[in-house]
């Protein structure tokens, strides 16, 4: 059973960047712009209720890549909105997604002081 | 003016004819692949806190967490760039390529000082992620306290 | 006002009558460069891209001066005997170029024509040289991948993949002394001055497509100004169209009756190696010029040519205007240099 679901995973990340390597390749959208759809679609997805079944189904396969950053989001947004009211949906998306955010920005500073960019061979 | 348009039109597909085209069937295969791994690594580390008695939630933000420090030291490495070049998509549409784009920009601009270079670069590429994200999940967030 | 007439040839080629000699040249290519095929001919490969330095600004300034100095060496003059500088790059308000001038203490004119401006410098210094004005012009240009990278493109850092058609930004610089002189040497006899085309291209990575149609239409100018063709030409030599840009300039000559064959060839698509990544091939003013001054300025002191046509080939586009949408606009110059002229 539990191999079933690391195939359910599997199979959702590996689709989720296959189309971003589509977008790539067939067209001119550089990994930025990418990053901006991709998690502008799982947002949207989200609120629409279409993402929560993928998630459901593939866990972290539908977590892991960008869209499911969107999905935090607006989950989070979602929730706080039932939680506080109105200011819960400006609180919702940054609050859900605080310790990934953070980290990054954080721990990012970090190892940008402490390491030099190195010339491609 | 329209003329114009049409010229470079047609220039463009001329040029399509000298271009090679990018290898879709190989980099499709290398994204799916890495990009499918990458989830199920993701996956086997959740199941693993999630054994050792962390709730859904707290599991699920460690490995977002786990995999932002792994990408951002692959980075700082100088090897996240090489790793890219093989498997395109399938480390830069997972969180690892949000992560990258957090420090690989600050790196660049380390001379230019800690406040205006490092501090201001961080958000050069993934400024835009985060603004459109978090605008999304702002309007997301009112239309559901509408409907309830 | 015939003097005039002398030194010019139709719509846009500038005749030299005196000849300004090509006295020393100097190159300096980075480590991935000196890697490459053409590895032979450069006067200095670099161990560190960095050469030490803690940033890659400084590496290049220093790049650009070191060949300069070489070029100078070679000629066997003193630095103080240059009457001036004309360098250029690809970065901001030429940045390597001005401080490789401030530490070399010449007199210097910035000039940019992107990838163009290694054959803007030549033809500048023989307009110097030739119309009386200066004795000894030195003419330089550099690029550095990890300058202009970051400058046009993505962080060094950034995971990304590249395009087929896309070129890799040389890390070299090249540099010439242009003299004038009765010794047997190279001589600079003409030149023709290249207008702007823009083919309508947006894509930065078809710069070789964006720029093929500026080195047509000078091409074919240069011919009907000087009634030559290419089988005049031992040698004609594109800056940096690449392998892309390089098939498409061959083939838009051919539709204009040109036969260009065996004797062309684009520096870019030559400078790597099939197995270094390299894509469509080398691109950046440090790319022409140091394969000029490395590799064709050795060949015709061994006497291989008698005429080549060296034409530097430039996209005029900065970071603001394709982000604004604008399309890329090209600019080819041409410069003829002869082992013994008339």
């Amino acid at each position: 059973m539990e191999l079933l679901d690391y195939a359910k995973t599997f199979l959702t990340g590996g689709g989720i960047c296959l189309i971003g390597q589509i977008l790539m390749d067939t067209t001119r959208l550089t990994a930025p712009r990418v990053l901006v759809i991709f998690v502008t679609a799982g947002g949207i997805l989200t609120a629409l209720g279409m993402y929560q079944p993928l998630v459901d189904w593939a866990g972290t396969g539908a977590t892991v890549p960008l869209p499911g950053f969107g999905y935090s989001l607006v989950k989070g947004a979602q929730e706080a909105v039932l939680e506080k009211g109105l200011l819960g949906a400006l609180t919702g998306g940054m609050s859900a997604t605080a310790a990934g955010v953070t980290t990054a920005i954080v721990f990012g500073y970090l190892v940008a002081l402490l390491s030099d960019p190195k010339s491609k061979r | 003016m329209n003329s114009k348009k049409e010229e470079a039109r047609a220039y463009e597909a001329y040029v399509k004819e000298f271009t090679p085209k990018p290898r879709y069937f190989r980099n499709g295969f290398r994204a799916f692949l890495t990009g499918g791994l990458l989830c199920c690594a993701a996956a086997w580390f959740k199941g693993f806190l999630l054994k050792g008695g962390f709730d859904e939630k707290t599991a699920g933000m460690l490995t977002t967490i786990a995999l932002i420090l792994l990408a951002q030291v692959l980075t700082g490495l100088g090897w996240f760039d090489t790793i890219a070049k093989f498997a395109g998509a399938g480390c830069i549409v997972p969180i690892t390529g949000f992560a990258n784009s957090v420090v690989a920009p600050a790196i660049e601009y380390k001379k230019e000082g800690p406040v205006l270079g490092v501090g201001a670069k961080l958000f050069s590429l993934a400024g835009p992620v985060l603004v459109c994200g978090l605008a999304v999940s702002v309007v997301a967030g009112l239309i559901h306290w509408f409907r309830v | 006002m015939k003097e005039r007439e002398e030194r010019r040839r139709g719509r846009r080629t500038l005749w030299f009558p005196s000849g300004p000699v090509l006295l020393g040249a100097g190159s300096v290519a980075g480590e991935k460069e000196g890697k490459g095929p053409q590895a032979p001919w450069f006067d200095r490969i670099l161990e560190d891209d960095r050469m030490g330095f803690e940033t890659w600004e400084k590496a290049e300034s220093e790049m650009l001066s070191n060949a300069a100095e070489i070029a100078v060496q070679r000629a066997n003059l003193s630095l103080g005997e240059v009457d001036v500088m004309l360098a250029g790059d690809l970065l901001n308000q030429l940045m390597s170029s001005g401080f490789a001038a401030r530490k070399l203490e010449i007199p210097y004119l910035g000039i940019y024509g992107a990838c163009s401006t290694m054959t803007e410098g030549l033809l500048l210094a023989s307009v110097l040289v030739d119309g009386g004005y200066c004795r000894r012009v030195l003419a330089a240009a550099s690029s550095h991948y990890c300058t202009a990278e970051r400058q046009f493109r993505m962080p060094l850092e950034h995971g990304n993949q590249r395009p087929p058609a896309a070129q890799w930004t040389a890390t070299a610089a090249g540099a010439f002394v242009v003299a004038a002189d009765d010794l047997p040497m190279p001589r600079i006899t003409c030149a023709t001055v290249g207008k702007v085309v823009d083919p309508g291209i947006t894509d930065t990575h078809q710069m070789g497509a964006a720029m093929a149609p500026a080195a047509v239409d000078t091409l074919c100018t240069h011919f009907e100004d000087t009634g030559r063709g290419p089988q005049d030409y031992d040698r004609i030599l594109t800056g940096d169209l690449g392998k892309v840009g390089s098939q498409i300039f061959r083939d838009l000559m051919l539709r204009k009756g040109h036969r260009l064959e065996d004797r062309y060839e684009d520096c870019g698509a030559v400078y790597y190696g099939p197995f270094q990544d390299a894509h469509s091939g080398g691109s950046g003013c440090g790319c022409s010029a140091s394969y000029y001054a490395g590799r064709v300025y050795k060949e015709l002191l061994q006497g291989k040519y008698r005429r080549v046509l060296l034409m530097s080939t430039g996209a005029l586009m900065t970071t603001i205007s394709s982000q604004q949408g604008e399309s890329i606009p090209g600019v080819a110059h041409a410069v003829v240099v002869e082992r013994d002229p008339g």
